[in-house]
Formats: structure tokens, sequence, C-alpha cells
């Protein structure tokens, strides 16, 4: 069993964690969609409902995309400690 | 502009959205080569190397079911039937999921089978792995060919670019990052589509309520329309038939909450694999009860625009057209949000088609190699042989979905095709194995046996409906009877042929059967890595039954 462990765990290594991937997307889209916000026209922000929603989209996906970043730089995986012990989540429900 | 008129579902994208579209793509082909340099054994190639944490696996899990048709169609659904679509949330999904972590995960990941078919072959014999495995693999490059052919139409309206060119796209995607990285590509791809996916749900959401005048505002509003008071219930008028969805409280439990929902939920390979790719026991069995979670809110940015569409887009409900109730999210797309937001969400959109299809594709190349090509076909071969065969029926599978596409393009309707399928392949099935799990005297025999004849008796069923022997109210109506009838026909088939067969040796089947537990399903190991009580599979998987029930409460 100790070797199973150890093997999945090397193999884990070896492959990028996915943190790296979803946290980079959602800030590199966080920044486009936040800049798009910033000069949206009154046409757009009409269509909207009035509601700035690029701006808030952008930034809610800038945050999780960072706090995603942050997640990964506190328990990066090659630092997890016992085996069959991951830094484990609450699901999350929504991205922002 | 003149390209409007073309499809009064055109959106207006621009190089933004063009751009942010791109970005995915690249992200997307990006993991696969990335996953493929952790790729040397066919484990990892079909298995991630049993190496994922479970909220991975759980997050893939529920991705692999969130394809664009689930979406759409439950979209459209909502707009038709109202909040009884939620039935197919919190009866149809959540407690088939908290059933497989807790009960029938320990047989599948302790028994170290590699799939679906090969669990059948270790509890019954050779003939009911073959015929599973086969009818399997039929069965995912016809649903793969479904989401090829729904990508295609819905970007053909959208975006207007030409069934082929969407077809092609769609499939080279998937193929490069499935052949070159396997499962982890997949899973990690099925990962990111998820938040993407809400990504792309949450605005057009927030902006549709905002328009309705908030929650409040919109029942309101949909008091006001045909559907009427009835569509903001979900149990009070189900003593009868009388409700939006014409079926009765029996039908919603026993039809959809049991049959249809547990046939899926826990015998479907394309979503089973994602928790054998685990790390170990505990969260092999957190995986699907991490993913009832979300699917527990999820209606909130698919039902609930189905409504806000209802209530906000003149005519929506036609038979044919743009106006088809399976357009109602496309329809908010177009009229409420502006580029930027409309890049990401039509991101989504086609992230969902993916992340659908790619689902089947690892699922059928793992059954093609494991189940077929190396237990019939060419057996005793070293790895590397079955992991180059793995990225070959990779290639093929997409193939022949580009062809089944076409066939899929016969039917008027969509979701009742894949319902028709899930009636004829995974009711008998779920009847095989639910027996076999928990009747030990159950022979191999009669395995086989139930499983061809229940598969036969919804196939009869089908027959006789499109020939119109037998008259059913709707295709649906259908499906559900078939499913029903395959069910009943298996385990009665099961019971019988027991009487007449020898049983399997208890030894043969240690691991594989409740009650008798096998090394791999004794308490200790099951328990490993359940130490913290917040990944206890069983507290968690309490946790999403009783909100189930309590989010039914202010919509009775």
């Amino acid at each position: 069993m100790a070797n199973e462990t150890e093997a999945g765990r090397r193999r884990a290594a070896r492959l990028f964690d996915v943190r790296l991937v979803i946290g980079g997307l959602f800030v590199v889209y966080g920044i486009i969609v936040t800049v798009i916000g910033l000069f949206d026209s009154t046409a757009e922000v009409k269509k909207a409902q009035g509601v700035h929603i690029n701006l808030w989209m952008g930034l809610a996906m800038l945050v999780f995309g960072l706090l995603v970043l942050l997640w990964l730089r506190l328990s990066p995986p090659d630092a997890l400690p016992e085996p069959a012990d991951e830094t484990d989540t609450k699901p999350s429900d929504e991205p922002d | 502009m003149h390209e409007l008129a073309a499809s009064g579902l055109r959106l207006d994208l621009n190089v933004f959205d063009y751009l942010i579209l791109a970005l995915y793509f690249l992200t997307v082909l990006g993991i696969g080569f990335a996953a493929r340099a952790a790729i040397h054994t066919s484990a990892d190639f079909f298995l991630s190397g049993r190496s994922m944490p479970a909220w991975v696996t759980g997050l893939a899990f529920i991705s692999a079911n969130l394809g664009a048709i689930e979406i759409l169609g439950m979209a459209a659904n909502g707009a038709q039937y109202g909040l009884m679509t939620l039935h197919y949330y919190w009866v149809g999904a959540v407690p088939a999921m908290v059933f497989l972590g807790i009960v029938m995960m320990p047989f599948y990941y302790g028994s170290k089978v590699r799939s679906v078919p090969e669990f059948l072959r270790r509890r019954f014999n050779n003939g009911t792995h073959l015929f599973n495995g086969i009818s399997f693999a039929v069965a995912q490059v016809l649903i793969a060919g479904v989401n090829l052919f729904a990508l295609a139409l819905i970007l053909e309206a959208l975006l207007g670019w030409p069934l082929w060119l969407s077809i092609i796209l769609g499939a080279a995607i998937v193929l490069v990052y499935i052949t070159l990285g396997g499962l982890s590509s997949a899973i990690y791809n099925e990962v990111l589509q998820f938040f993407v996916i809400l990504a792309g749900l949450i605005p057009i959401t927030i902006i549709g309520l905002v328009k309705v005048g908030g929650i409040g505002g919109l029942f309101e509003k949909v008091r006001q329309t045909p559907l009427g008071e009835a569509g903001l219930h979900t149990w009070s008028n189900t003593a009868s038939t009388d409700n939006p969805l014409g079926a009765n409280w029996i039908g919603i439990i026993f039809g959809l909450g049991f049959v249809l929902s547990f046939g899926y939920w826990t015998t479907n390979f394309a979503e089973v694999q994602r928790a054998l790719s685990a790390k170990n026991m505990s969260a092999a069995r957190r995986t699907p009860i991490i993913g009832a979670f979300p699917k527990l809110v999820i209606p909130a940015v698919t039902v609930i625009p189905g409504l806000i569409a209802l209530v906000t887009v003149k005519g929506l409900g036609a038979e044919t057209g743009d106006l088809q109730y399976n357009y109602a999210i496309p329809q908010l797309m177009r009229d409420l949000l502006p580029n930027g937001v409309l890049g990401v969400a039509v991101t989504g959109l086609m992230a969902s088609f993916m992340a659908g299809m790619a689902a089947n594709v690892s699922g059928f190349n793992t059954v093609f190699t494991y189940d077929i090509w190396q237990s019939y076909i060419r057996k005793d071969r070293d790895d590397a042989y079955y992991l180059r065969v793995g990225r070959i029926a990779t290639i093929g599978g997409i193939l022949i979905g580009i062809g089944t596409a076409f066939i899929a393009a016969g039917f008027n309707n969509i979701m009742n095709y894949i319902q028709a399928l899930f009636s004829l392949f995974n009711a008998p099935l779920f009847a095989t194995f639910i027996v076999g799990m928990f009747w030990k005297r159950m022979s191999a025999w009669a395995g086989f046996w139930s499983l061809v004849l229940g598969f036969l008796a919804s196939l009869t069923l089908y027959i006789l409906h499109l020939s119109k022997v037998l008259k059913f109210h709707s295709d649906l109506d259908e499906s559900f009877w078939g499913a029903g009838a395959a069910f009943v026909v298996a385990v009665i088939v099961a019971i019988i042929v027991t009487q007449f067969t020898p049983p399997k040796p208890e030894n043969e089947l240690r691991g594989l059967v409740y009650g008798l537990g096998g090394t791999t399903t004794s308490g200790e190991v099951i328990m490993a890595g359940d130490r913290v009580w917040w990944r206890n599979p069983v507290l968690l998987g309490v946790i999403a039954l009783v909100l189930a029930v309590l989010l039914y409460i202010p919509v009775w």
C-alpha cells in the first residue's frame, strides 16, 4: 500500500497542477473583461439593463483567479503532508 | 450587418470575444500537450495513474455531465415545465450520486477494476463483459456524435459558422487533447470547463433577474404566462398528473429518481471513470458526492434563465425555428450580454460541448482498449502496445463520432434521441448491477441473460414505437416505458435464470458483492483517508441529501 501511494504521488508530481491553469486563465480573462468594462459604451450598459456587467464579472473572475493561484501558492502539490492527504476543499459552487 | 438577417439568433461578436474564445482553445490544447509529459503507462493514459485529488475528480464528475445538451435542455425544460424541472436535479441526480459514493464505490474502486464492463466480468462472466463492453462503446460514439451535431447547430445559429466547420473544429480539438494527454487531460479540461461554463451562465442569470425585477418579479411574471402558478411548484400538484410535467409523485420518485437516475449515474462508465482515477478509496467515494453539491445549485443558472426567457422572449415555445425552447439561453445571450461577457458565455457554451464529448471519447477509448482489444483480440502484449492502441482508438472513436453526428441530424429532437439511447443501454445494466451487487447467489449466466433480454425488451418497445404499432404520448414517454420494461425484465430474468444455473464460488465474489467483504472492502481500507470528519463520505453524502430536501421547501 505504501508503495502504491508513493507511486501515485510521483505520478501526481509529474503532472502539473490544474490550479495553475484555472488561476492563470481566469486572471487573464478577468483583466480582459475588466478593461472592456472600463470602456463600455452607454449602449452596452443599457443592453445589460444598466448593470456594469463587464466590470463586475471581470473583477470577479480576476479575484477568483488570484484566489486559486494563492491556494496553489499556500499548498503546492509537492509540499503535501502525509500520503493520501490532499489539500481538500469544500466544493466551490461559484467562481467568484 | 446583412448577416443579421440570416438568423435571428446571430450574435454580434467582436474581436475581444474572439480573443477570449481563442485563448480558451489555446489553453485546452496546452493542457493536452503538458499532460502528455506525464504519460508513461497505459494506466496513466486511461486512469490518470489513479493519482487525482477528490476535488478535481469531483468537479470533473459533474462537468462530464454538464454538457451543452444538458444546459440548453434544462433551460428549455425550465421554460416549458417551470420549477418541476428541479426534479431532474434534486430527485433525479443527487440521491443517485450519493448512493454511488457511499454504497457502490467501495466495490468499484476496491476491486481495482479499470472499467464498468471489467467489473461485470469479475462478477459474472466473459459473455456479460463482452456484451456490455460493445454496447457501451457503441453508445458512447453515438452520443459523441450527438454532442458534435448539437455543437454545430448552435454555432451555425449563433456565429454563422457552417455545420461542417464546427464539426471538424470541435472534433479536432477534442482529438488532440485526448490523444495526447488521455484521461488526465480530459479531467483537467473538465475542471477548467466547469468554471468557464459557470462564468458564462452567471451574467445571463444576473442581468436577466435585474431585467424582470428579481426573483419576486420573475415569479409574478411567470404567473401571467400560460404556464401560470403551476410552473412555480414542484410537488403540490403531483397527486395526479395534472401538472406541467404530466407526472405524478410515484413516477417522479421511482421513474425519474430511481430507474432513470440510478441507471445513469451509477453504471455510466463515462461518469464512474472519473472516480476510478482518484488517488485513494476515500477520494473515489467523495468524487460523486463532491459533484452533488454543485448539482444542487446549478439549476440557478439553467432553470432560472429558462423562466426568464419564458417571460422576456416573446413567442418562446415555437415548434421550429429560433423560438424553440432549446434556444432559451442563446436568446438571452443575444438580448442581454454586451461584448466581453458575451465572449465568455460563447466560450462556456463551446466548453460544455467539448466536456460532454470528451467524456464520451475517454470512456470509449478505455473500454475499447481494455475490454475489447486486450481481452478478446490481442492479449498479453506489453503496456506500450496498449497505450498505442488507446491513442488509435481515440482517433477512431472521434472519426466514427463525426459519422454518427449525421445520424443525430436525422432526429428532430436530440434530447429524446439521447433518452432513447439511455433507456436501451443503461436501464437493463442498472438492474443487472443492483441485483448482482446485493444478491450473491445470482449466477454468472443470470447476469448475461438479464442484460441481453433487458436490452431486447427496451429495443422491442422502441421498434414498436417507431413502427407505430404501439402508441405512446411522446418519444419521451416511450423512453420512460422502455427503461421501466428493461428494468423489470432484467430483474425477473436474473431471478429465474439463477434458479437453473450454478452460483459463482464465494471466494471469486469477495470484494464484489455486498456482504462478502474482501481485503479491499474491509472497514480499515474504506476508512483510510477519512480520518478528518469533513472528509467522511457518509457525512458529506447525508449533508447533500438534507440540502436537497431543504431546497424544495420554498418551491413546494
